[in-house]
């Protein structure tokens, strides 16, 4: 999309074509000849699985959709018929809910990569803006799709969800009311839920579009960080790309397919089995594992409104990251300091998922009593959430920011192809520059 | 943008930066536009508010004499369940002993049923924090537990513990004869 084409058409219909809708010449620049660093790792496969899951959702979605019925009364069976009488309903239906985690999942790991080598740094922000609007429009679409089958965590789920809005002064009511369309979760909150979902994986598509478009202005970034510099620190993304993100999505389906094929109950709750009913709440209320430790820190506040805005600020301050981050080098590889808070990093948000799984008096520590602090026994999840809630934005807005300006990192090399160079044995001596020309 | 059409279109009025008629052609059809866009938006937004029927299905009547003292009967309205409560005499005192305790969203329980009825208490039973079902018959205080996030409520739906920030609404009702409550 940018930089100089390399596509010659060799055919007279390839040729009359590209004087009038140059498609061929799009999709040769962007998927054969793009040249990318030769040095992405495995962690890079991972745009090319997301855009493989995007796909199965849409197509599974699609076809479920001729069998549902967003209708109060005919939903939840409806999806019980998919289950057990359409023609490989179950098998659909399995590969689209367990696909939602897997999408997520892959989704999550894209996420750290990026943390992890700085890409979002410049000149990548509008790319990592994009991509923040997409997993944005995830989460929303993961929402309102578990609100579908109509089982108790689908219905209470969007209870608790829609209230968040409610938080907000003055106009909070208003706003719920508007969007259940009647005063509760009824008929109308499931058939605009069902109308959105079905609407917004083609927006996701279209920003997906977007993200490649911004991807190949600047390039990929690469595991060392450091700008391409010659034709030489590249090779093109057909065939070194293609076979090793081919590779690697096929590992990603065989995880994807154990799943669906031998445990597709190990994601969902099992409450969801039970029909929706308003009048009773189940004991215990749990998003899908994706968004736990988002309900982490939603909880861990005793004010609603302050817990709702902490919970919106955890995945807003996503957005100004590449301005909080002052760090010149891009990959941590080069930053020990900054790799040690980024690992503890991680554990925050495992301990935060952890948290959003359990009730927030629950012990920690089972059968140890802490003492009182504030309103809640020490040894809580309630505390290990604040904890946890603490650390996630402290990352972002005090430890990223200060690092960059204190730390010392190691020297990072003169370009992609020096720390490889500087070790011959690495590089047989009669190795061939450029493999994929010979045939 | 004055500036070149002036040679064109000589205009005696036109004078330095001075808004002349093409300017002003040029806002108006601007405005119209963002007016035109605002009034089509707004049916598309005011579509999701509640309907015409969902509106009228907002009121119902219920017996009261379902109710057997110390017994909590959940109907529901408008799609949410509501609490009709008979409360015991204890019940009643312990509310109204609490009326000046230190309460986040300080009601009198008085205030919180009909004039000589504190045995009945119709309640929206809808947790005030994030809408879950307050489970009856639980908590510290003999009123509501929500299984949630564990807000606590009184006897009288008073909010005492808990992240809830109000109390269980009290809805609109009548008395229509002794025995019968018309709610919404």
């Amino acid at each position: 999309m940018s930089g100089h084409s390399t596509y010659e058409p060799k055919t007279g219909f390839e040729r009359w074509l590209d004087m009038r809708l140059p498609i061929i010449r799009m999709a040769s620049d962007t998927i054969l000849t793009f040249p990318t660093p030769k040095n992405l790792n495995y962690w890079w496969t991972f745009g090319g699985v997301l855009s493989v899951m995007l796909a199965i959702q849409i197509v599974t979605g699609i076809v479920l959709a001729m069998h549902y019925v967003a209708h109060v009364h005919y939903a939840f069976n409806s999806v019980q018929r998919i289950m057990r009488d359409v023609n490989y309903g179950w098998l659909i239906r399995n590969l689209h809910a367990t696909g939602a985690s897997m999408f997520f999942l892959a989704v999550y790991i894209h996420i750290f990569r990026n943390l992890y080598y700085g890409s979002y740094k410049a000149p990548r922000e509008v790319l990592w803006i994009l991509g923040c609007i997409i997993y944005l429009l995830m989460i929303i679409t993961a929402f309102m799709g578990y609100v579908l089958p109509w089982g108790q965590m689908s219905f209470h789920g969007a209870v608790v969800i829609t209230n968040l809005l409610g938080a907000f002064p003055i106009v909070g009511n208003a706003i719920t009311t508007w969007l259940w369309g009647g005063f509760a979760v009824d008929d109308p909150t499931l058939n605009r839920f069902f109308s959105l979902h079905y609407l917004l994986p083609f927006v996701i598509a279209g920003v997906v579009a977007l993200h490649i478009w911004a991807l190949h202005v600047p390039g990929n970034n690469n595991p060392t960080g450091v700008n391409v510099k010659s034709k030489e620190d590249t090779v093109p993304f057909h065939p070194y790309y293609t076979v090793k993100d081919g590779f690697g999505i096929s590992v990603f389906l065989i995880m994807y397919a154990v799943f669906v094929f031998y445990l597709p109950g190990a994601l969902g709750d099992v409450v969801n089995n039970v029909k929706a009913n308003p009048l009773q709440t189940p004991q215990h209320i749990v998003p899908e594992w994706y968004l736990l430790p988002f309900y982490a820190i939603l909880r861990a506040v005793p004010n609603k409104l302050m817990g709702v805005i902490l919970m919106f600020g955890a995945i807003a301050t996503l957005f100004v990251l590449p301005w909080l981050d002052t760090s010149k080098v891009r990959s941590m590889r080069y930053r020990p300091t900054a790799r040690l808070y980024y690992f503890i990093f991680i554990l925050a948000c495992l301990v935060l998922g952890l948290c959003g799984a359990h009730a927030p008096d629950d012990l920690v520590i089972p059968g140890v009593a802490g003492p009182q602090l504030l309103d809640s026994d020490i040894n809580s999840y309630v505390w290990l959430s604040r904890i946890g809630g603490l650390y996630y934005f402290a990352y972002f807005w005090v430890i990223t920011p200060l690092l960059g300006l204190t730390e010392t990192p190691l020297p990072a090399p003169e370009s992609i192809s020096s720390p490889v160079l500087s070790h011959p044995a690495s590089a047989p001596s009669g190795a061939v520059a450029s493999p994929e020309k010979r045939g | 943008m004055a500036d070149t059409v002036a040679g064109a279109n000589p205009d005696t009025h036109l004078s330095g930066d001075d808004p002349n008629r093409r300017d002003f052609i040029h806002i108006a059809a601007g405005v119209a536009a963002v007016g035109l866009a605002g009034g089509l938006a707004w049916p598309l937004i005011d579509q999701m508010n509640p309907a015409g029927d969902t509106l009228a299905l907002a009121s119902i009547e219920f017996d009261l004499s379902k109710v057997v003292e110390g017994q909590q009967v959940v109907v529901k309205w408008r799609g949410k369940p509501l609490f009709v409560r008979y409360r015991t005499p204890k019940e009643i005192a312990a509310a109204i002993k609490d009326d000046h305790a230190d309460l986040r969203d300080p009601a009198t329980d008085e205030s919180r049923h009909k004039p000589g009825k504190a045995q009945y208490l119709v309640l929206i039973g809808v947790c005030t924090h994030l809408g879950c079902v307050p489970s009856f018959g639980q908590g510290e205080y003999g009123g509501w537990l929500c299984p949630c996030h564990g807000s606590v409520y009184d006897t009288s739906g008073r909010i005492r513990k808990g992240p809830a920030p109000l109390n269980l609404a009290v809805p609109d009702y009548a008395f229509l004869s002794d025995t019968k409550v018309k709610v919404g």
